[in-house]
């Protein structure tokens, strides 16, 4: 079970999630104190520690569009938030699945802040509202390496192997 | 069935006869860009390497570029700091086509590609910034990537697992008006399909339009496709091609052209009569809020930046210059110029573009990527309206949320920069 800890609406940019003004700032384990930086009162309470691993960002359509900074998935990654969404920009999906963010592409979702989301393959259950939204998987082209558990580690047995 | 430009480009990048969307392949990389966050593919790239007992070196130097854009001169120590690994690991590594905070031959990425004759028809282009999309302006199959997937690039010269693209094929037909310039087309597009209405698809431009554009406004429109949420935007190459690779940027083997099979197969074909077209602006806050001049007509506003990757060429420059010339950027506006690399400034200095525009009032800095992103330049305060040449109006996206900024041509800006109101420069005489 997980709650919803922000509800955000269509075309949510890479610009709000990650502030091109903190782009100087690169490495994963330091992004996520700029996560949503212009959102406050959120980015206090993840700052504070008051939101817990696998809490849950609900949003409309394509979300994480415009720029391909790669901040902007390792700042939600950082603190194990799930981002369920109708559906995601395609550089920002890559992003998520080659850090291992994980991203579910709900087209029908309902949900508001506090609701409690069940969250599985096929589905994702809103216990709160009493309501069931089918899953749509993530591209089939990416799913090897949603099982290495992320790019580094597919790349590096690739490399392992010797297959340039 | 025929093949796309796409499908032709990554059946090459791959080998095989043939491939159609939907197909995942693992295409060659012909060249693989990086600017500032270079820093951050850095790490990811010996974070691969981490443990495996193997030396940390890149696949082929020689297809790699690296291009310093986003904030030079360095706004800070922290991105100082991170230019001089940069540095650092390009002079251990031997990468050529580096090119630091210089006037001769420095500038934003996706204006030195192109100049230097870095991208070729038919390539694979991949590159750490979301406007990569601009190169298939030059034929080529061109997008942006994360760092890490570059530092995968890095290490073994291919792209994993891609999704060959649907594509979505576009005619624009007719000739532009005056003042009515290729960026107006980019904007009525992205406003007709939306922000999303090509996730994950490749538009493929045509007609009279195209053929007759040069290759600057080819590189507007390819540029802006991301937009549209396109992986790529591509023109097919042609003799405009072949003049702008030989003429400016001094390539001189000869370049083949190619087009797409005559019975490809399109997602959605969108037909657009560019004579019927009026100045188009992106309003607030997302790029498909588009309207023609006229609704907007009259919003004051106190910063215009004329530059970017999407409209800081030569003809940009060109088209402010004569329409400020001998005028003055009203009180209470502040005009900004970049030029989009070194040479142009060079050049735009020479043609007495740039006085011009400064004894008109407008300030001109250096290249660079500066306000469009907010980074450092710029900056607009509480309440701030900017109208901008840039490609993007997100919330916050000048380094504010509390201000606005509309999209527009170059015409549309300057003859805002006179009266401090959005100003439709068909009227301006």
């Amino acid at each position: 079970m997980a709650k919803v800890v922000l509800k955000l609406g269509d075309d949510i940019s890479t610009d709000i999630i990650y502030p091109g003004r903190y782009m100087a700032t690169v490495l994963p384990s330091e992004t996520p104190q700029y996560a949503f930086a212009d959102h406050a009162e959120f980015n206090a309470r993840l700052k504070k520690g008051e939101i817990p691993p696998g809490s849950v960002i609900v949003a409309g359509k394509n979300f994480g569009c415009g720029s391909s900074r790669e901040q902007a998935a390792s700042c939600l990654k950082g603190p194990d938030l799930v981002v369920v969404a109708r559906h995601f920009a395609r550089i920002f999906l890559q992003n998520s699945i080659n850090l291992g963010l994980r991203t579910v592409i709900c087209p029908e979702i309902e949900a508001d802040e506090g609701d409690e989301l069940e969250i599985t393959a096929d589905k994702v259950v809103n216990k709160t509202k009493g309501k069931t939204f089918e899953v749509v998987p993530l591209p089939k082209a990416r799913q090897a390496i949603i099982d290495a558990g992320g790019l580094i580690p597919y790349t590096r047995q690739r490399v392992l192997a010797g297959k340039k | 069935m025929g093949m796309t430009m796409v499908e032709k480009i990554l059946a090459r990048a791959t080998g095989q006869a043939a491939v159609k969307a939907g197909d995942v392949v693992e295409p060659k990389v012909d060249l693989a860009m990086s600017h500032e966050n270079a820093a951050l593919v850095l790490n990811q790239f010996l974070e691969i390497y981490k443990d495996t007992g193997l030396e940390a070196n890149v696949w082929d130097p020689a297809k790699i570029t690296i291009i310093f854009d986003h904030r030079v001169p360095a706004e800070s120590s922290k991105t100082a700091t991170n230019q001089k690994k940069v540095r650092e690991f390009v002079a251990k590594q031997g990468i050529a086509k580096f090119h630091d905070i210089r006037g001769d031959e420095g500038g934003i990425c996706h204006q030195i590609l192109p100049e230097n004759g870095y991208v070729r028809p038919g390539y694979v282009v991949v590159g750490t910034d979301s406007h990569t999309t601009s190169h298939g302006a030059l034929g080529a199959f061109a997008f942006g990537v994360g760092a890490t997937e570059m530092a995968s690039v890095w290490a073994l010269g291919s792209v994993l697992n891609v999704e060959v693209p649907g594509t979505i094929k576009v005619i624009a037909n007719g000739k532009f008006p005056k003042h009515v310039l290729p960026k107006d087309l980019i904007l009525y597009l992205i406003g007709k399909i939306s922000a999303e209405g090509a996730n994950f698809k490749v538009i493929e431009f045509h007609g009279e339009a195209i053929r007759t554009m040069p290759t600057s406004g080819r590189l507007t429109i390819c540029n802006m496709s991301v937009e549209a949420g396109a992986t790529s935007g591509i023109v097919p190459p042609d003799a405009e091609t072949q003049r702008y690779l030989k003429e400016v940027a001094g390539v001189r083997e000869t370049v083949a052209t190619f087009g797409p099979d005559p019975d490809a197969a399109y997602d959605q074909v969108v037909e657009i009569d560019v004579s019927s077209l009026e100045p188009q602006i992106a309003c607030p806050h997302t790029v498909d809020n588009v309207k023609p001049v006229g609704a907007v007509a009259g919003t004051p506003i106190q910063q215009i930046v004329i530059g970017s990757c999407t409209n800081g060429r030569l003809d940009d420059i060109e088209v402010a210059a004569k329409i400020l010339k001998g005028k003055k950027v009203a009180r209470g506006v502040r005009m900004l110029v970049f030029p989009a690399s070194g040479r142009i400034f060079r050049e735009a200095m020479a043609k007495g573009y740039l006085t011009t525009l400064m004894e008109a009032g407008a300030l001109v800095a250096n290249s660079g990527c500066g306000p469009c992103l907010g980074v450092h330049q710029g900056a607009l305060g509480d309440g701030e309206v900017a109208l901008s040449t840039t490609n993007r109006n997100f919330k916050g996206r000048m380094g504010n949320p509390n201000s606005e900024v509309y999209l527009c041509s170059p015409a549309v800006a300057a003859a805002s920069a006179l009266t401090g109101v959005i100003t439709d420069p068909r009227r301006e005489r």
